[in-house]
């Protein structure tokens, strides 16, 4: 490898010429999880205990306890989380190779299905015809979903829970296949709570996004923000989870570094 | 008859807020076990085993024959013989509210005892006595008018011996469960003036909400117990305007301690009832101990809404019962530090709940409303200790009786 290839996005990132946006939503106790049906375990939300803030507990310093589930917040889904991915080799957060932490990313913007429809599915025909007209999805790439959902943080459109279930959009079955084994994707990277659609739990076979990226070794990132602010091609995802022993996954910072030619 | 109470007016910014004293503690072991009593809404005194003579006030020993002293359930009649008004005290609480009317009764039970008046009781009225508790957990006994008298609630003596929800401001805790909205809605028709129902997750739509949020006087506030941010950030905002808090937060799910139980789920259960009810009271104690003594409408109480398995445990229920027992441990440890400061601290004790968490356990279950009955009785009496349902009850009276049965008994 050239010497020069680090110290060039050194001297762009001091100029700016490579940019660094943040992808990652505030971890606070008002941050929405996933919800599951009441008499299942449910996710827990980040709390925040103060520990000491110059006070009797510290008088010199400042820090907080917290706790969280492992997929609160923006975070990392690996392959142990599902079912289909229990026995495949280093499938948790602390066994997946760090050389998959970075990765490049193609962004699909749905944005407008999604404002139509917020039970917008996307299907495989969907992903050729997007192929045609804006270039293949090349290989180990992260699959990014642009729905605009983070917009709605705050608000109870994000997880849109309805009496029938969530409301949001995601991939059906045949689209996961394709970004897995035809497109040979690193992972599926949403701004919704998870890599399905809301109403996934009722899809044939169930939770596609789930089970077939985390059964064919592939990542999910979910609760990203800012997809909008990505170029289709050619920015660089770095997605590091915390290093949690036999972990199935994450909250971390997600960041993209996007260079000025994309601009 | 009482003049009825009218809500107070806003109060003047450029006053202080006045303070509210308590009495010095310094009560006999004796008057303790009396005020354990009260504290369960009984009327008792002290009767002599050998000579079988009704005592008051509290002794160690009987007065006539030095026999031994037990405590026991007794008639709550008496008539009044003498009456006289207190025009001046030293006492820094009593004498910010003179003239204070106190009478010699004489009980059916036998003794003639000092009494603190009702405004409706004059000399020569037979009455009804009350065993209370006064703002600083000391018993004390009440005369009321012998029959209901129009607005005798709202008697500015009686007022100070309760914690009644008419006219004040409170807070319920856990607006999204049947409970906490059957809890808000008695309030309401209570007299409460306002009635903030907390929801410890505003994103989040909850069975109810529509019917509850548009009842006048509910004024819906985020308030997640399991959240410090978000309970300091309410009583930095609502503080210094909530007379009463009453906690109905549960978070119950069936489990056995080696087989059966969840470890989150007693996580969760212990961060919501029993932590959670600690970040509540340090959030909210010092406001409420600030304004004992603040008008027709003082902050007056804190109110632990419970399950009756605390003091047992109960097979099947395990963690939620220990953190039933945690809750009940901390609200005792509050009951003595606000009683410092003028609040009550109370405890409303529950059999299950007929709710999605108890569909497997047979009636008799407790319901909302009976709950929301026992908040209401309590505040209006100010009693301690309430049980709100037969099975509490039931419970209760065994545990009293023979605690380390019925700790077997429940949990067979
Ligand atoms: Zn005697």
């Amino acid at each position: 490898m050239s010497q020069s290839l680090l110290s060039d996005l050194a001297v762009a990132l001091a100029s700016g010429a490579v940019r660094v946006i943040d992808l990652t939503n505030t971890l606070s106790p008002d941050f929405p999880v996933i919800v599951l049906p009441a008499e299942f375990g449910q996710c827990a939300p980040f709390r925040m205990e103060k520990l000491s803030r110059y006070d009797d507990n510290g008088p010199a310093w400042y820090w907080n306890n917290i706790s969280m589930n492992e997929h609160s917040g923006t975070h990392f889904d690996a392959p142990a989380h599902w079912v289909t991915g229990k026995d495949l080799p280093s499938n948790t957060v602390d066994a997946i190779p760090a050389q998959d932490f970075m990765a490049p990313v193609v962004v699909i913007d749905i944005s407008a299905e999604a404002a139509a429809d917020a039970d917008f599915v996307l299907t495989r025909t969907f992903l050729e015809t997007w192929e045609r007209e804006n270039g293949r999805i090349p290989p180990r790439h992260w699959i990014a979903l642009r729905t605009d959902w983070y917009k709605r943080v705050g608000t109870p459109e994000y997880l849109n829970l309805l009496e029938d279930g969530a409301h949001s959009p995601g991939p059906d079955a045949g689209a996961v296949e394709f970004m897995v084994h035809e497109r040979n994707c690193i992972g599926l990277a949403v701004e919704t709570v998870g890599t399905d659609a809301g109403q996934a739990s009722t899809f044939t076979p169930p939770l596609p996004a789930h089970s077939i990226l985390h059964g064919n070794g592939r990542f999910g990132l979910q609760c990203l923000t800012n997809l909008d602010k990505l170029p289709t091609f050619g920015a660089l995802i770095v997605a590091c989870p915390l290093k949690i022993e036999g972990g199935s996954g994450s909250p971390l910072r997600v960041v993209a570094l996007v260079g000025e030619t994309n601009a | 008859m009482t003049n009825p109470l009218t809500p107070p007016k806003r109060k003047d910014p450029l006053l202080r807020t006045h303070v509210g004293h308590v009495s010095p503690n310094l009560r006999s072991r004796a008057a303790t076990a009396m005020a354990a009593r009260a504290g369960q809404g009984r009327f008792v005194l002290q009767v002599c085993h050998d000579c079988r003579r009704a005592t008051y006030p509290p002794r160690d020993r009987c007065p006539v024959c030095w026999g031994e002293l037990d405590w026991q359930d007794q008639p709550r009649g008496a008539v009044i013989e003498a009456e006289t008004t207190v025009r001046s005290s030293v006492d820094l609480f009593f004498r910010d509210h003179l003239p204070w009317r106190i009478g010699s009764a004489r009980l059916d039970a036998g003794p003639m005892a000092i009494v603190h008046l009702h405004g409706d009781v004059k000399q020569g009225d037979r009455v009804r006595m009350e065993l209370k508790l006064d703002r600083g957990g000391n018993p004390a006994l009440f005369a009321l008018p012998e029959k209901e008298t129009s607005h005798m609630a709202d008697d500015p003596q009686l007022r100070l011996f309760t914690a009644d929800p008419k006219v004040r401001r409170i807070l319920v805790t856990d607006g999204r469960e049947a409970t906490g909205q059957a809890v808000a809605s008695a309030l309401l028709d209570a007299g409460a003036t306002t009635v903030f129902l907390g929801n410890a997750d505003p994103l989040m739509r909850y069975p109810g909400q529509d019917r509850i949020e548009a009842i006048d006087g509910i004024e819906p506030v985020a308030l997640n117990l399991t959240d410090t941010g978000s309970i300091e950030k309410l009583a930095a905002q609502l503080g210094g305007r909530v007379d009463i808090v009453v906690n109905t937060a549960r978070f119950t799910r069936s489990g056995g301690v080696g087989f059966g139980g969840k470890l989150s789920d007693l996580q969760s259960s212990l961060d919501l009832e029993v932590t959670g009810l600690m970040r509540l009271a340090q959030a909210f104690a010092p406001a409420l101990s600030a304004r004992s003594d603040d008008g027709v409408n003082a902050a007056a109480a804190f109110v632990d809404v419970a399950s009756i398995h605390g003091l047992t445990g109960n097979a099947g229920f395990a963690g939620s019962s220990a953190a039933a027992a945690a809750r009940l441990a901390l609200v005792a440890s509050l009951r003595g530090e606000m009683a410092q400061t003028g609040i009550r601290v109370m405890s409303v004790l529950t059999g299950p709940v007929d709710d999605r968490w108890h569909q497997s356990v047979p009636p008799p279950k407790v319901t909302p409303t009976q709950i929301a009955r026992a908040v209401v009785t309590a505040l209006q009496s100010g009693q301690e200790t309430i049980c709100a349902d037969d099975v509490a009850q039931d419970v209760m009276a065994r545990w009293q009786a023979d605690p380390a049965l019925t700790i077997r008994e429940e949990n067979k």
